[in-house]
């Protein structure tokens, strides 16, 4: 298999092209420009479409004009850029076009910095713009998955007819790993039933989020609903590492999780069984899998590059039935390994007593 | 005899409109939208362009444009039109792209879109029906209120100093250079309704042959949102409103304009193309069985920018992945930045790499004094710190570390040019660690170095670091 040492950010711009995506829209913002970089570079040498948008909100709007057309397309951003996509992001769920949006959040709020972060982790799950709908969230923690991962995206957004994003950090972006590059196939979803693309054989389809009668509208709310539970019933990916016999299972994703990966060994090392439960998916969240975990495991430890987003997420899984600590760095502070092994002392140690 | 009939661009029956009369419109009586709609609709059917037309519909009264037209439909977010329309035109450039808009959606809350839409001159055409009121919302001012028009959010009428002056969107447009066609029509008297219908004529037939943007601003009339009745209103847009906005066209390029000028190439998928694109990226060297490897390297190499730290860091990772290693680099990023020090972080190990940041190192190597203290302490007992002697002046803890200092760039000035120091060092972290053959390291280099001219100056250095820790010369 043909392999490169890439960028993350480049990562991204690489599976999206082998997953078909042909056209590429964004706005320059540090650290997410290097996506669009690559796609200015990439996306019209292959015959696609690349636009400098003049804003953000344009961006999204003109990944909304070619997802109604049934054709691969994305943007990328950072945060402050992500949040003026929410409204671009709120009528494509309402719409049901698939579309692919990468965010590689960094430090807020507002302006912040250009910091690793983990901030938006509540606007990415929980919906971000107005009205009953989810993104579906799935966090990378290498450039491999920045490729797979971003592919993956196309696959389940067209498969469910919503838009699918990407949360990385400037981390996982600005590092380099070994990449399999991957072999494009052809896409299996037919979209000529919805999609309008200026051809006579979708003349009569009509690419609208507006459903005036409130009997109507709530009919369109419950469908979306039924099929954001088929995805929770179909799509949750996580990994798992030594959580076997673990008396603490750390719970992070993205860069986060990488630390904690280093440190789980270290920490068994000197007789704390510590274990690692990484949620792929962020929205769906592992939630099932938590809950069974909380059935043995005595204490869980959020740990993220954030104030307390995902601990929220944790708590409702675990349910009561266990302690859930949090530990958090924010602004662009990473936590370093002897930080996390102090942590997972202080509870081992105080809970377990 | 003529005989008067629905343009077949209209849907006979009007299905996605709610409620029980499904062959009226929605629109008002003495509202300009419907008989602008059917001229559209009827030039739609003379150019024979129907079959690949996509109408994009706008927030404001016109949202429900798809109600009526029977082709492919866009309902897009406020004011956002002209970036949907862009980006299907630009994905389908055989398409007929329509955007309508009202004076809210494209001279307020869109004025970004309409004028980057203009200015990067889309092949899409902009119908602009300028009522100078929301008529959607309640009539509140627009950004063509006339000054002293009441409306509900101007109960005492809009005033100049509060509120500023209606804007004049054809006008504005007419100073860029890539339009190709704007004008300001109106449908107040019989004789401007011809004109109008002349204009959309006009500017549907430009962009089907590829000559550019076409603009048309379409005086109308909101009796509703004025409050009068529909004479009164036809009167008043005839009377005032055309002397703030006046008829006329104030640009057209398209005779002056070639056809296919703006015509712009879209590619389907085609995954067998995609995939010989995808393999040129590849790397210029294949990845060998996985060689040994005699401890894991969790590396830091630190110095000032133009160093060439970060590739330094590259060329040890390139090897990594030859040798079948699992690879991690990482650039100094964020707070780290601070302080006068490039530096990047390498793993390079046989199993999976944690975090890619490596904040106790096994192996450093400083460039400049500052990196020296910022970073030596961190260096784990019995590790290696690798000093380029010529420019850093402290000595490293000998008793704690494996010391290896060494004038890297008088060596590499020896080589003829400072700019190998990095890969001298290189030779010299390659001798202290063992990790890889020379003649490993030399192919390898061979294979990622671009430039063949600089090929062997790089050999040499490389040679002159590894010799240096291998023969202490």
């Amino acid at each position: 298999m043909a392999k490169q040492f890439m960028k993350g950010n480049d990562a991204i711009i690489v599976g999206a092209l082998a997953a078909g995506c042909r056209a590429y829209y964004g706005y320059p913002i540090t650290p997410a420009s290097e996506i669009a970089h690559a796609a200015a570079l990439h996306f019209p040498a292959l015959g696609g479409v690349f636009i400098q948008a003049e804003s953000e909100v344009s961006a999204i709007n003109m990944v909304y004009g070619t997802a109604g057309m049934g054709i691969r397309t994305m943007t990328a951003s950072s945060s402050p850029g992500f949040s003026l996509k929410q409204e671009g992001l709120s009528y494509a769920a309402g719409a049901e076009l698939p579309c692919v949006v990468v965010n590689i959040v960094r430090g807020g709020p507002g302006l912040g910095n250009i910091a690793p972060e983990q901030g938006d982790y509540f606007q990415i799950t929980k919906g971000g713009g107005h009205g009953n709908y989810r993104l579906i969230a799935l966090a990378p923690n290498g450039a491999q998955e920045m490729c797979d991962l971003t592919r993956k995206a196309f696959d389940l957004a067209d498969k469910y007819r919503n838009p699918a994003c990407i949360m990385a950090d400037g981390i996982t972006g600005q590092m380099m790993e070994v990449v399999d590059i991957p072999v494009p196939e052809p896409i299996p979803f037919d979209h000529s039933s919805w999609a309008a693309d200026g051809t006579a054989a979708t003349r009569k389809n009509l690419v609208s989020s507006i459903v005036l009668e409130p009997e109507e509208l709530e009919e369109h709310n419950l469908k979306l609903d039924a099929k954001y539970r088929e995805i929770v019933e179909n799509e949750v990916l996580y990994e798992e590492y030594r959580t076997d016999d673990a008396d603490l299972v750390v719970v992070a994703y993205g860069v986060v999780s990488r630390i904690v990966y280093s440190t789980v060994d270290q920490a068994r090392a000197e007789g704390l069984k510590v274990g690692l439960l990484r949620p792929i998916t962020l929205w769906p969240y592992p939630e099932k899998a938590l809950s069974a975990l909380a059935e043995r495991v005595p204490a869980f430890l959020a740990v993220e590059l954030s104030t307390g987003q995902m601990v929220e997420d944790l708590r409702l899984a675990v349910n009561g039935k266990a302690p859930v600590h949090f530990y958090g760095r924010c602004g662009g502070m990473v936590p370093g390994g002897e930080e996390l092994l102090t942590e997972y002392r202080k509870i081992l140690e105080g809970g377990r007593s | 005899m003529k005989v008067f009939e629905k343009s077949p661009s209209f849907y006979e029956v009007f299905e996605r409109k709610s409620g029980p009369a499904k062959e009226a419109t929605h629109y008002c009586p003495g509202c300009g939208h419907g008989n602008i709609h059917k001229m559209i609709a009827e030039a739609m059917d003379d150019l024979e362009i129907t079959e690949r037309s996509v109408f994009v519909s706008p927030v404001g009264c016109s949202v429900f444009g798809y109600y009526y037209f029977d082709c492919g439909n866009f309902q897009a977010a406020h004011g956002r039109a002209p970036a949907v329309a862009t980006a299907v035109k630009r994905s389908n450039p055989d398409a007929i792209v329509i955007s309508y808009q009202g004076d809210g959606d494209l001279a307020a809350i869109g004025t970004a879109e309409t004028i980057h839409a203009a200015n990067r001159g889309e092949n899409i055409t902009v119908f602009f029906v300028n009522n100078a009121i929301y008529g959607m919302t309640g009539g509140q001012m627009a950004p063509t209120t006339m000054i002293g028009q009441r409306s509900t959010t101007t109960p005492l009428g809009r005033a100049e100093q509060i509120h500023g002056n209606p804007i004049r969107m054809a006008e504005m447009l007419a100073t860029l250079p890539a339009p190709t066609y704007i004008e300001r029509v109106a449908v107040g008297t019989s004789k401007q309704i011809m004109k109008t219908r002349k204009a959309i004529r006009k500017a549907l037939k430009i962009q089907k042959e590829g000559k550019g943007y076409s603009f048309v601003e379409i005086v109308s009339t909101c009796p509703t949102g004025w409050k009068m009745d529909p004479v009164a209103a036809r009167d008043w847009l005839v009377d005032d409103m055309l002397k703030v906005f006046p008829l006329g066209v104030f640009k057209d390029e398209s005779d002056n304009v070639d056809e296919g000028t703006w015509d712009r190439s879209f590619e389907g998928f085609v995954p067998d193309k995609v995939n010989t694109y995808l393999d040129r990226m590849k790397s210029p060297f294949d990845v060998t069985e996985e060689l040994d490897l005699v401890k894991d390297l969790n590396c830091k190499f630190a110095g000032f920018g133009g160093q060439g730290i970060l590739t330094l860091g590259l060329f040890l990772s390139q090897i990594g992945m030859r040798a079948g290693h699992q690879v991690s680099w990482f650039p100094a990023y964020g707070p780290e930045m601070r302080g006068g020090t490039a530096n990047c972080s390498v793993n390079i190990s046989r199993d999976r790499i944690g975090s890619p940041l490596v904040d106790r190192p096994n192996m450093l190597v400083v460039m400049n004094q500052p990196s020296l203290d910022a970073f030596e302490k961190d260096v784990v007992d019995g590790g290696t710190i690798i000093v380029d002697s010529t420019i850093v002046e402290g000595k490293a803890d000998a008793k704690r570390l494996n010391v290896v200092a060494l004038p890297a760039s008088d060596m590499a000035d020896e080589v003829g040019t400072t700019k190998v120091a990095n890969v001298v060092i290189l030779g010299a972290v390659v001798a202290a660690t063992d990790a890889y053959e020379p003649e490993f390291v030399e192919s390898t280099l061979r294979a990622v170095i671009k430039k063949q001219s600089l090929i062997d100056m790089n050999m040499e250095a490389f040679r002159k670091g590894y010799d240096f820790v291998k023969n202490g010369n």
